[in-house]
């Protein structure tokens, strides 16, 4: 059955909407996606039936409620491949999760000088940042995979980069602003062979394609609900049990608790232990409503689909004078994220005028700074693509880039 | 709609600023970024405010921001500048509904129209609040005291 555009479009209310006099063309799901009337409305219901506290009450609501919360932690467990839900730890977000890896495997390894944390230079900001402040605590030294020209990981360092002194390796699956999949099972059977723990950022992969973690053979993967068609203030880490059930707690309060004295307290199991205060629990209800409307549609119809708009994106950006593409060329290995330079304008430019056009992209550095150094630009023009994508709206995407144009070089 | 903000003279000074280049001697510099979006701008000031160059990267709004400043307030008096400065951030902040006086602002009143598009005013005020900075390090406006805190250019970014 091919994939129905039209369809998917209907049940997406905001897509309807007009910006500036124009229909609204949303080219910006890499920063958040929009969401479907089902997720919406599982959250209402939530909130308007089912409402009381998880995991700690005996009244009816409570219960419900419990019902609701652990319900969507089996979906995304099922969702990812896990082997089980309790490897399923909900946090605010991305960010979150990889912090609390960062501190609680920091602890976990009694990471300390000599130690060594191996990023790369196609982070997101969320993971450099806590590795920078895990090294300023514990005196281990940061070190980073480079990347190429084409806007790939260089592995060519790959044995010394990762070595016996590593501890931790943490990389993005697929980059946020060049939109490069990176194939890490080198890494990944790398960081097995020298007995490190790798962390892999799954936010902009769990949305857009099949991810199956027994598959990718890493200790850890952090990845967010609202780049994939659910809330805000819903993130995911999911982590081998043995893993989580070595990691010393993050966050400390209710909920995540054995037993507690005045003198000392025993911490529960995971994901409990990972869960401290009343959690976000409508949140995680729409993120499971999120992954069931995914999972209908196929991750593999919804990827193909992205793939499609990404090489007619490519095609037409590339038949434009004065575009440059930053990232791989071709839509092979790599998602639906393309980012961009038009002459002789900066990117905050470029943006403002496609708004007043109703076409909306993201510029500026991406929170990915480094990978902007890398490629010489202050900034860039970034497109992003989800499975709501039309070609239609690359078309009006490329005559707003000839409008930047027009209005720049008259 | 963005004719009102891409306005003939600011694409003018966007394409050939007035006064572009860091230059010697000066007597206060500053350096003031927007995490938004990757501008970025260096300052540098004259004690007596003859000469004030600067440098920098960033969307047409705040690169002809520079140059317009440049133009504005090279060579001027202390009470001048204060007046000028006064004028350009009451214009940038009055959500369109200030009518800029062209007797005081020059060219600056081009920017009447970003005054229209929040997420510019910052770009708009970027060169200004560098040189506020360079400009006191300097010693340049001994007598103004009091300090405006509004449009600062460090925000938090993601």
């Amino acid at each position: 059955m091919s994939f129905d555009v039209a369809k998917v479009r209907a049940d997406f209310p905001i897509l309807s909407r007009e910006v500036n006099g124009h229909p609204l063309v949303y080219l910006d799901s890499a920063n958040t996606s929009q969401k479907p009337r089902q997720v919406l409305d599982a959250m209402r219901e939530l909130q308007e039936r089912h409402n009381g506290n998880v995991s700690r009450s005996v009244h009816t609501l409570g219960t419900e409620a419990t019902s609701a919360y652990e319900h969507a932690r089996a979906k995304v467990a099922a969702f990812i491949g896990a082997a089980s839900a309790d490897e399923v730890v909900f946090t605010k977000n991305s960010t979150e999760a990889i912090n609390l890896a960062a501190h609680s495997v920091g602890r976990m390894l009694e990471i300390g000088p000599g130690d060594e944390i191996v990023i790369s230079e196609m982070e997101h900001h969320s993971n450099i940042v806590p590795w920078q402040m895990l090294c300023e605590r514990t005196g281990a030294t940061l070190r980073w995979f480079g990347v190429t020209d084409e806007g790939r990981l260089d592995e060519s360092r790959l044995h010394d980069l990762v070595n016996e002194r590593t501890k931790i390796v943490s990389v993005v699956h697929v980059s946020n602003i060049l939109g490069t999949v990176n194939d890490v099972a080198r890494i990944a059977d790398r960081a097995r062979q020298v007995g490190a723990r790798m962390l892999l950022d799954c936010s902009q992969s769990v949305p857009h394609m099949p991810v199956d973690v027994a598959a990718l053979g890493v200790d850890l993967i952090a990845f967010t609900g609202h780049k994939m068609l659910g809330p805000t203030g819903i993130g995911v880490l999911w982590g081998r049990s043995a893993v989580l059930e070595a990691m010393p707690p993050f966050l400390s309060g209710g909920s995540m608790i054995e037993t507690v004295t005045m003198e000392r307290t025993t911490y529960a199991m995971p994901p409990a232990r990972f869960e401290a205060g009343t959690p976000p629990i409508a949140e995680a209800v729409g993120l499971g409503a999120a992954v069931d409307y995914l999972s209908a549609l196929g991750m593999d119809a919804v990827h193909r689909h992205e793939r499609e708009i990404a090489a007619y994106a490519l095609k037409s950006l590339a038949d434009i004078d004065g575009v440059r593409i930053f990232g791989p060329a071709t839509p092979e290995g790599r998602g639906g994220t393309v980012s961009f330079a038009v002459d002789g304008v900066h990117p905050h430019d470029v943006g403002q005028i496609l708004d007043d056009l109703g076409v909306e992209v993201r510029v500026g550095h991406h929170c990915a700074r480094p990978v902007c150094a890398r490629f010489g630009v202050p900034a860039m023009t970034r497109a992003s693509f989800y499975l709501y994508t039309t070609t239609a709206e690359i078309d009006a995407l490329a005559q707003g880039i000839e409008q930047v144009k027009k209005v720049f070089n008259p | 709609m963005t004719d009102q903000l891409y306005q003939e003279i600011i694409l003018d000074h966007y394409k050939n600023p007035h006064g572009r280049g860091l230059r010697e001697p000066f007597a206060g510099e500053a350096h003031h970024v927007n995490p938004t979006c990757g501008d970025e701008i260096t300052i540098r000031v004259t004690p007596d405010l003859s000469d004030i160059s600067y440098d920098g990267v960033g969307c047409s709004i705040s690169q002809a921001s520079a140059s317009v400043m440049h133009e504005l307030l090279t060579g001027r008096t202390p009470e001048q500048v204060r007046v000028i400065e006064e004028a350009f951030v009451a214009l940038m902040q009055g959500r369109g509904q200030v009518e800029p006086d062209e007797d005081v602002l020059g060219d600056g009143v081009a920017f009447a129209g970003v005054a229209r598009y929040p997420a510019r005013v910052k770009c708009a005020l970027l060169p200004w609040m560098a040189f506020k900075d360079a400009a006191a390090r300097a010693g340049a406006l001994a007598e103004s005291g009091d300090r405006q805190t509004a449009g600062t250019s460090k925000g938090a970014n993601s």
